[in-house]
């Protein structure tokens, strides 16, 4: 287990690596740069000035080198300017260059500055990560446990009302995209008009303090989209483990409808799901750039938003290294809850 | 009061004659005549049916039509006694079960006549009594044992459920009792059996564990739907003999389903035979197999290799045409279309009523010419056939090893183990000569396969094909020529044919490979011939292979083998999937093509029977190795090898005059992973005490030569040898 572990340890890092790569290459492709150094400078610069800028503060060096700076595998540069004065990018805050790490990229916890909110973005991700992870903490509650219970009650009795009445719903419920379930609920429930203003419209005050009425309906919004996926996935996968010999056998052994489902059925119906929950992370990240910008919500999303829509280079990579991390993390919990799951590849 | 309840029903139902003859079913009738068979019976006279199904119907109901799987279907089981269900594939056997269990699926309906257990009518009964009585007082075991385990729930679990249900015992009793049952079915190591999961067993322990299963609570009926159909044949014979035994102890009544009649016989007391829906003939086994009184009955007996059957002198005879389908039956008799003895006007007219046989005890035959077919007149001999002596020798291997090596653990690797596959095979075929290859899963019978065809290249020794050596040659390496000359023909017909292609294209496909045929205009007529060879309409050239039927496609299989004009043809167990009354027209058909192309038929299979009647030469192999090798009569006559033996006595013959030795080998074969020291076999060895001291423990028995032509691997002396018995005994008629 420990070996396997390992293995799927350094496929992620290989992964991230890759990806992160393909990000920095992205962010730092001149046009991007270039209006960096406008929104550093000033934006009537001349094209001359721009390359002096990017120049003197290390923009202009091989892109690999760059990436091995900004991951702290390189050292960093140290540039005397055309202005004279010597940068280093270790030096920060008019530190003394002398007195600089040699290194100091994100392995070396130097996540960059951000631009945009004047900060180091280390502590920015930092705090609304945590934000974001409180947020996805009430939709995993609600989602996992919502999702298998319909997809199991719809599964056990296939083709029977309750299960055509929930299919129905779990479809609907992944047709409907967040922005669109946002809105109306927003709508419905946050304003006045249905006369049912039950929730807050927005969710700015649940960073702090959180309750039933200013963070249900963020939750909602990205529970449903999540749910109606893995509702299905369980009935699929519920109603062909109750075709199965084995679950013959169970009934005629006298055992109850409810205990073959209980104990038989279930654990062998949850395998294909489980995968797919974790799976649906990666997505859900995505309901939660649309739903947190939506009610105002200021976490990781909201952050990624602002990041790319002001050019913020640092902030933006800091936070896809963290996406990507979050991702692949999910998918080893994954594979590791599989094996755990079935014991026909428990490994030795 | 028994008669007066049928009696009133009689007024209400049309079809006076059935009536009549049903109400012979009454338990009643029990009285004047036991078979002898049934004679361990406590107390039959007294004794109320087990289960007594009556007329029973029972459609599926699919959106396009009404299928109705099993029609007027009737059998009484008395206490203690083994009722033996037989028929082809799809004939309704498994569906008569699960009527009996209420477990027909959504689209399942039983819709006429009643099953009663114990006097008690089934298919009014409460869901919660039916819970009560499944697992406690019918217990039901089928076919497939890997599938009927619960792949995440020990062993342990899974049995103690049954007792926890039914007895309201503690876990700790219920341990108590999983435990002991399990050693009762004679598994090693019960306590770690029980608390592993089921895909950590091997086959045979699985279907032990479901006998186990199902004998829990002592059921008064027990339900075997071909039990034993995935297992191999000495293994078939141990867990048979295990259920037989189990039954007795407890007394359980038994349904018995196979399409195996040797099996019946070995098993049960009485026997029903089933055909398409309808059950045609029912009696005890002296009765239905010595004094059968349905052409259908006697038309699978004579489909059947037996002791005797010989493919030149007494050749098999098949059953035209084929099985109906449920709603493609025809007017009138069922087999009216495939019977000899069919009279047009009267056979094609009602439903034929099921009649008694004056005489005999309950056996009743679904025949309107019973009376006036002579029974007893020898089969109209299908002219026999030319022996053919084989010519000179074309293949001949050499000290052919096939080693695997492979990964101890299939996922991260780790130790490398290696497999001996193959062990020193040395042997010659002739020119059109049939040497049958006989064992058990993994005794190597495909890998052998694999190296003749270049599937694999040999990891020492040599194949010669006409003393050119191709053993080391793979099969993209081999000329057209060779290619073509060596061809196979597989167990399966239903995944070797491509889906999506028609039967004639991928006759032509071959054609095209082989180099044959100068342009397609000459191809299509050479496809054509291959139809007419295999005994196909040719109008099949465009059918697809869905629409064939089993039989149907391993023909289509036999005249793409033969399509390059092959001279030695692998046929990996061609007919083990079809149903007998096929296997019998798809064999002969073999046999004819090698006949007139002077083919040499490397014939690999299980089945002993089959081998007897088919082949001139028998090597038996036993994990890798050749223990025995000779023509048919030696193999088949003492002196055996212990293992050729244990085969002979495990292979279940429908013929009541024979008499077996009976031997049951005890535990698994071993793995090919791990194979045991010293001989092969001699961890199920039977006659090991015989040799001195640990001889077979320690060292390999060398190839000793008996008689020319006839080698055996064994170290027994040959005295020993010499002095054994045969194993089949046929008495004299
Ligand atoms: N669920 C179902 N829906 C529709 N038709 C069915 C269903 N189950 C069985 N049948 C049909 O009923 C007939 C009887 O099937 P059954 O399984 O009882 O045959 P069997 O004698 O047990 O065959 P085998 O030897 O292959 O097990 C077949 O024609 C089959 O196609
Ligand atoms: S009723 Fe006629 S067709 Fe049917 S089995 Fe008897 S003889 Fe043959
Ligand atoms: S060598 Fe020994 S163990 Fe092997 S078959 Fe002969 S008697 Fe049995
Ligand atoms: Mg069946």
């Amino acid at each position: 287990m420990v070996s396997f572990i390992l293995r799927r340890l350094g496929i992620m890092v290989l992964t991230a690596l890759c990806l992160t790569f393909i990000v920095f290459w992205l962010t730092n492709l001149f046009p991007n740069l270039e209006k960096l150094a406008k929104t550093q400078g000033n934006f009537r610069m001349s094209d001359e000035a721009v390359l002096t800028y990017l120049g003197n503060n290390g923009y202009l060096q091989p892109l690999p080198v760059k990436y091995g700076q900004w991951l702290g595998v390189l050292p960093g540069y140290v540039i005397a300017g055309t202005d004279g004065e010597m940068r280093a990018r270790c030096a920060t805050g008019g530190q003394d260059i002398a007195d600089a790490a040699r290194f100091c990229g994100i392995l070396q916890g130097n996540w960059g500055y951000s631009t945009v909110f004047r900060d180091d973005a280390g502590s920015i991700i930092a705090t609304r990560l945590g934000l974001t992870g409180k947020l996805m903490f009430w939709v995993m509650l609600l989602m996992v446990p919502g999702a298998l219970i319909i997809g199991v009650m719809a599964g056990m009795n296939e083709g029977s009302r309750t299960d055509r009445s929930l299919s129905t719903v779990s479809i609907l419920s992944t047709a409907t995209p967040e922005y669109v379930s946002g809105v109306v609920f927003i709508a419905v429930f946050g304003t006045a008009t249905f006369g049912m203003q039950w929730f807050k419209g927005t969710a700015t005050a649940a960073m702090d303090d959180a309750n039933f009425e200013n963070f249900f309906l963020p939750v909602l919004t990205i529970a449903l989209y999540g749910m109606g996926y893995i509702a299905r996935m369980t009935r699929a996968s519920m109603t062909e483990v109750m075709t199965a010999q084995y679950i013959r056998t169970a009934r005629l052994k006298g055992v109850a409808f409810s205990q073959i489902v209980l104990r038989h059925a279930l654990r062998n119906a949850l395998i294909a799901p489980f995968t797919v929950i974790m799976l649906q992370f990666p997505f859900l990240l995505n309901g939660v750039v649309i739903v947190e910008t939506l009610f105002n919500y200021k976490g990781f999303g909201w952050t990624l938003v602002q990041a790319a829509s002001n050019n913020d280079i640092e902030l933006l990579l800091g936070v896809s290294i963290v996406s990507v991390f979050v991702v692949l993390t999910t998918q080893l919990i994954s594979d590791i809850g599989y094996v755990f799951l079935n014991p026909r590849i428990r490994i030795a | 009061m028994d008669c007066a309840r049928k009696a009133s029903r009689t007024d209400t139902v049309p079809g006076q004659t059935r009536d009549l003859t049903h109400s012979d079913e009454v338990p009643g009738q029990a009285r004047d005549g036991t078979t002898e068979r049934t004679k361990h019976l406590a107390n039959p006279t007294t004794a109320e049916p087990i289960l007594e199904i009556d007329r029973l119907s029972i459609s599926f109901f699919t959106r396009l039509r009404e299928i109705p799987a099993v029609m007027d279907f009737s059998a009484t089981i008395m206490p203690g006694e083994a009722l033996g269900l037989v028929g082809e594939s799809g004939c309704g056997k498994s569906t008569v079960a699960l009527g009996v269990m209420q477990d027909l699926g959504t689209n399942g309906r039983i819709v006429g006549g009643s099953i009663k257990f114990k006097g008690e009518e089934m298919n009014t009964m409460s869901p919660a009594r039916l819970r009560e009585i499944r697992g406690s007082k019918i217990a039901m075991i089928y076919q497939e044992p890997m599938a009927s385990l619960n792949p995440a729930m020990k062993i342990g679990k899974q049995l103690m459920e049954v007792p926890l249900i039914h007895d309201k015992v503690n876990e700790k009793e219920a341990y108590a009792r999983a435990l002991e049952v399990v050693t009762d079915v004679k598994l090693p190591d019960p306590k770690r059996i029980l608390n592993s999961y089921p895909h950590q067993l091997s086959g045979g322990q699985q279907q032990r564990i479901v006998i186990a299963m199902a004998l829990m609570s002592k059921p008064s009926l027990l339900i075997l739907d071909e039990p034993t159909t995935a297992l191999d044949v000495t293994v078939e014979a141990a867990v048979v003999q295990l259920v037989k035994d189990l039954g007795r102890k407890y007394g359980t009544s038994m349904l018995f389903i196979s399409h195996n009649l040797g099996l019946v016989l070995e098993t049960c007391d009485r026997i029903c035979v089933m055909y398409s829906g309808e059950a045609v003939e029912r009696g005890s086994i002296g009765d239905v197999f010595d004094d059968m009184q349905h052409p259908y009955t006697q038309a699978l007996f004579r489909s059947i290799p037996l002791p005797g059957a010989d493919k030149n002198d007494r050749p098999l005879v098949a059953i035209p045409g084929n099985f109906p389908l449920p709603h493609e039956r025809p007017k009138g008799c069922n087999f009216g279309p495939r019977c000899d003895y069919f009279q047009a006007g009267r056979c094609d007219q009602d439903m034929i009523p099921m009649v008694r046989v004056a005489g005999d005890d309950r056996h009743q035959t679904r025949c309107l010419r019973n009376h006036e077919i002579d029974w007893n007149a020898p089969v109209t001999a299908a002219a026999t056939k030319i022996k053919h002596v084989p010519g000179q020798v074309v293949l001949k291997m050499e000290n052919l090893k096939k080693y695997y090596e492979v990964a101890a653990n299939a996922l991260f690797g780790g130790d490398r183990k290696v497999v001996k596959a193959n062990e020193t095979l040395s042997f010659e075929a002739r020119e059109g000569e049939t040497l049958a290859i006989v064992g058990e899963s993994g005794c190597g019978k495909s890998t052998f396969a694999k190296l003749l065809m270049g599937l694999e290249t040999a990891t020492d020794g040599q194949i010669l094909l006409d003393n050119i050596s191709i053993g080391d040659v793979p099969i993209e390496k081999r000329s057209t020529k060779n290619v073509a000359d060596i061809q196979m023909v597989f167990q399966n017909p239903f995944d070797t044919l491509n889906p999506s292609m028609s039967v004639g294209r991928q006759i032509i496909r071959a054609l095209e490979i082989f180099g044959i045929g100068k342009n397609d205009t000459e191809r299509r007529a050479r496809m054509l011939e291959l139809l007419d060879l295999v005994k196909l309409p040719r109008a099949f050239a465009d059918r697809m292979p869905r629409q064939l039927s089993g039989g149907q496609k391993q023909r289509v299989g036999i005249a793409r083998a033969f399509a390059g004009d092959a001279r030695i043809v692998v046929a990996d167990e061609p007919v083990s999937a079809l149903d007998v009354s096929v296997q019998a027209a798809v064999t002969d058909l073999l046999m004819d093509i090698q006949r007139e192309h002077n083919t040499t038929l490397l014939f690999i299979s299980h089945d002993l029977s089959i081998v007897r009647y088919l082949a001139d030469r028998v090597m038996v192999m036993y994990l890798g190795h050749v223990v025995e090798l000779g023509t048919t009569d030696q193999v088949f006559s003492p002196p055996y090898h212990p293992y050729t033996e244990a085969l002979l006595s495990a292979v279940p013959i429908a013929d009541t005059r024979v008499t077996k030795k009976h031997i049951v080998l005890e535990g698994e074969i071993p793995s090919a992973m791990n194979p045991p020291p010293g001989c092969p076999f001699q961890t199920r060895c039977g006659w090991k005490s015989q040799v001195p001291g640990d001889l077979c423990d320690t060292q390999v028995p060398p190839v000793r030569l008996l008689a020319p032509g006839h080698q055996v691997k064994c170290h027994l002396d040959d005295a020993t040898l010499a002095a054994m018995e045969p194993v089949i005994q046929i008495a004299a008629e």
